[in-house]
């Protein structure tokens, strides 16, 4: 059976661990500069919760990255689901916060729905298809909103509780983000029908061959990815408190980047929704550190990029490497 | 287990593709504890048969039985869960995914909650390769394996599914000697379960020394059906070349002029080697052997698309540069690919702008090309070949396959071209096309154009060539000129590795 030694040395290889890495020496610099960035109440809190939202999208799109696709209108998705809470709260200011989330989760898996069927059904390319519904679902969003915005008085105080609420020092919505990011963990790990996810990302044509639901498991994906923006809309709402009709956009490249920065690999079939929420972590954490060690916001970006340039090329590298290792394993037994 | 009939029966299977009929009257009975044979020349309908078999495809008429009662499969996991396995001529692993997974996919062993139980699983992938006697990592991904490995991992899944037949698809293709040796041993085993084994192969050897009985079938259509040990390879390869094939060829003798194309110790690691031999003008020269000896490599490396790692190609003396597809064009060369719905053309553009396709530069004026020049330069060569099309506007997707066929040379003609590199000239399709295309190649002939043909069709080899190269596992195995070219012979050379080329 599998011993401790290897086992340890995997883990040390992983692309989890080396994030967690590169994530504990962001917040070491820029703490060292200012250590209120660390050693605050607000920092502590805002280290923990900001990356909060991202994550739960950054798993849904794994999800669907894992299947060999992508999803484009999770930002979309996030705003309008948002925007739909605040309104349902305006027409019924007591609703308990756990309808909030019902709400905002089924509205967001409807919209994976559509995403889905679409891609199954008319097996058109997911990116083509979300590029559209990008533009539809926010289209949407505006022409419902328009100039107005939702305002934190419009909101129940119970639900905006949820946003600053905390757990033994920990913000409630990071314990919802990692509670969400576990039993996604476990599920992609341990269910048959995760595995095949995974399967079908690898090897459409074999997993078509194979007999594997492909149709199916590509409407499931996007509709995990649709009610993950769902939640994150939720989250965003609660946290935030105000939600205009822009609210969400970009994001859906910051979930794609954070996927693939964790080692989801663009091509589908490997990575973990682990990495992926690392990467979220990373991201995040980055784009709050960069203005404290006074960098200006056009670097900013560009360090994003220079990040996710840097993990597809890193994936390459390692995954040739990897070929090439196997492959001589093989000849020398 | 039902001791009394036949495990599987297959009987007046049809299957069409638009206007191609792949199958006529398929016919297939699989008895328990039997391995059964399925030979026949490329396109005979074999692989068709087991597809339909698997689900991948629906029959259009037939009878289809497992132990005796009929079934209709929609798709490959109801196949599957009737107890069918099939081992595809390409193996079909998820590469990403470790060997263990591999084998159990879709149907691994849960413990409570649905959780899999990766170490129940792992166990009993060891045992699985223990029995088969292999040692390959359960761990490992599937990536990086050769394909022998690959192939045991795809009937480790079949013993896993503990199937009641095996169908196994050209399974030894890619192996050694000592690989097929295991392959067998474990076949056979299997048979003395009680399990229904189908071996597609060529290879006659490897048929007599495992299978009991055999089915012999041509054109699509069921030939025939006896016990091994009342038959031998000539009366099979009688039966699988069946009709008497010089008639039918339009060949017309043309004058063979100089050298043309020659092809000099060419070999790229792992898919063909030493590669020698030249084409001179006027000349058809068949490059014939198995799908998957490399034939197609060969071409495509001559032509530059993939490289090579040593050897020269010449046109008419001068080196051509390697990896230069341009660099051949110029040369004269011109390459009709097997493939021509991929590489041949371009589906939703016009039939006029496909022909045009590489003549392209020399009709632009100032850069700009015309609809109408284009036109005139199109229906040039439509009309020589007398492709059939409602206008040469019309999208180069809505012709039939034969036409699509004479597109394609059309295109390639356009270019005038010294050499002619056809891939499987008539694949798909129809008779009456078929000499049709044959006619303009003997005519090309005349015309002084060296003319290398890959054909996977014997009688089109036999009736069109003046020289036969016979290519086995990357090899050149045999050559033979039109006279000494035979069925059995060249055949022979297909599947044994004897004759070398002096």
């Amino acid at each position: 059976m599998n011993s401790f030694g290897p086992r340890l040395a995997k883990l040390m290889r992983s692309r989890e661990t080396s994030i967690l890495l590169a994530f504990v020496a962001v917040v070491a610099v820029t703490t060292a500069v200012n250590p209120t960035f660390l050693f605050s109440p607000d920092g502590w809190r805002n280290l923990l919760a900001n990356p909060s939202i991202l994550i739960v999208l950054a798993v849904g799109e794994a999800f669907v990255i894992i299947t060999k696709s992508v999803d484009l209108s999770v930002g979309s998705i996030m705003g309008l689901t948002a925007f739909l809470v605040g309104s349902v709260y305006i027409a019924w200011p007591t609703m308990p916060p756990v309808l909030a989330f019902v709400v905002g989760v089924a509205f967001g898996c409807a919209l994976g729905f559509v995403n889905g069927g679409l891609v199954a059904v008319a097996k058109v390319p997911g990116m083509v298809i979300t590029l559209g519904t990008l533009y539809a679902f926010r289209g949407v969003n505006i022409m419902w909103a328009g100039s107005r915005r939702i305002n934190a008085s419009e909101l129940s105080p119970d639900f905006l509780a949820i946003g600053n609420a905390q757990i033994l020092r920990l913000p409630l919505i990071t314990i919802m983000a990692v509670l969400v990011l576990l039993g996604a963990a476990w599920y992609l790990r341990n269910m048959r029908s995760g595995r095949e996810f995974y399967a079908i990302g690898s090897a459409p044509a074999a997993a078509e061959l194979y007999g594997l639901p492909t149709r199916r498991r590509m409407l499931a994906a996007f509709m995990v990815s649709g009610a993950m923006a769902g939640l994150a809309g939720v989250l965003f709402a609660a946290r935030y408190g105000t939600v205009a009709s822009n609210a969400g956009s970009n994001y859906e490249l910051q979930a794609i980047g954070a996927a693939v920065i964790g080692g989801v690999a663009i091509v589908g079939g490997s990575g973990t929704v682990i990495g992926a929420a690392f990467g979220a972590l990373l991201l995040t954490t980055i784009n709050s550190a960069l203005p404290v060690l006074g960098i200006q916001s056009f670097w900013q970006r560009a360090v994003v990029g220079v990040l996710i340039i840097g993990a597809i090329v890193l994936d390459r590298v390692l995954a040739q490497r990897q070929k090439r290792r196997l492959v001589a394993e093989r000849m020398t037994p | 287990m039902n001791s009394t009939g036949p495990t599987l029966l297959l009987r007046d299977v049809s299957k069409r593709f638009g206007s191609v009929v792949a199958l006529r009257d398929g016919q297939l009975t699989l008895e328990p504890g039997s391995i059964h044979a399925l030979v026949g020349e490329n396109g005979a309908g074999k692989s068709t048969l087991v597809k339909i078999i698997a689900g991948v495809i629906q029959r259009d008429s037939g009878v289809f039985e497992l132990e005796g009662a009929p079934v209709n499969f929609k798709t490959t996991a109801e196949s599957k869960a009737s107890g069918i396995a099939v081992i595809y001529q390409e193996p079909t692993l998820f590469p990403d995914l470790s060997v263990t997974e591999n084998v159990f996919m879709g149907r691994q062993p849960v413990g409570r909650f649905g959780r899999i139980d990766r170490a129940g699983m792992r166990s009993q992938v060891v045992e699985l390769l223990d029995r088969l006697g292999v040692s390959i990592d359960p761990d490992r991904p599937a990536q990086g394996l050769s394909i022998a490995d690959q192939q045991i991992i795809e009937i480790a899944k079949a013993i896993s599914l503990d199937a009641k037949a095996v169908l196994m698809d050209e399974p030894t293709a890619a192996l050694s000697g000592v690989e097929v040796d295991r392959l067998f041993a474990v076949a056979r085993g299997l048979r003395d379960e009680g399990r229904a084994l189908a071996f597609i192969s060529h290879r006659f050897d490897e048929v007599f020394a495992l299978c009991d009985t055999i089915t012999v079938m041509r054109d699509g259509s069921y030939i025939s059906t006896q016990p091994i040990a009342q038959t031998s390879v000539p009366q099979i390869v009688r039966l699988m070349v069946g009709r008497d094939v010089k008639e039918l060829f339009p060949k017309v003798e043309a004058p063979i002029g100089q050298t043309r194309l020659e092809v000099k110790s060419l070999s790229s690691p792992g898919v063909f080697d030493s590669i020698d031999f030249e084409v001179k003008a006027g000349e058809i020269v068949a490059l014939s052997g198995l799908v998957g000896a490399g034939r197609s490599e060969v071409a495509r490396a001559i032509f530059g698309v993939d490289p090579y790692t040593t050897g020269q190609v010449l046109v008419d003396g001068q080196p051509l540069p390697p990896g230069s597809p341009t660099a051949a064009i110029k040369a004269g060369l011109a390459l009709v690919p097997e493939d021509r719905r991929l590489q041949g053309l371009v589906m939703d553009q016009s039939i006029a702008s496909n022909v045009t396709d590489v003549i392209r530069r020399r009709l632009t004026r100032a850069s700009v090309i015309t609809r109408r020049r284009e036109n005139i330069a199109a229906g040039t060569w439509a009309e020589a070949l007398e492709i059939k099309c409602a206008a040469l506007d019309s999208a180069a997707g809505t012709l039939s396959g034969g036409n699509q066929q004479k597109l394609v040379l059309a295109k390639w003609l356009a270019s005038q071209p010294k050499i002619l590199i056809i891939d499987e000239p008539t694949r798909g399709i129809d008779v009456g096309t078929k000499s049709e295309v044959h006619r303009r190649m003997s005519e090309l002939a005349g015309q002084g154009i060296a003319i290398l043909m890959i054909s996977s069709e014997l009688p089109e080899v036999l009736g069109m060539a003046d020289r036969v190269l016979v290519m086995r596992e990357g090899r050149l195995t045999a050559q033979f000129s039109r006279a000494e070219a035979t069925a059995d012979a060249v055949m022979f050379a297909s599947t044994h590795a004897l004759k070398e080329v002096a």
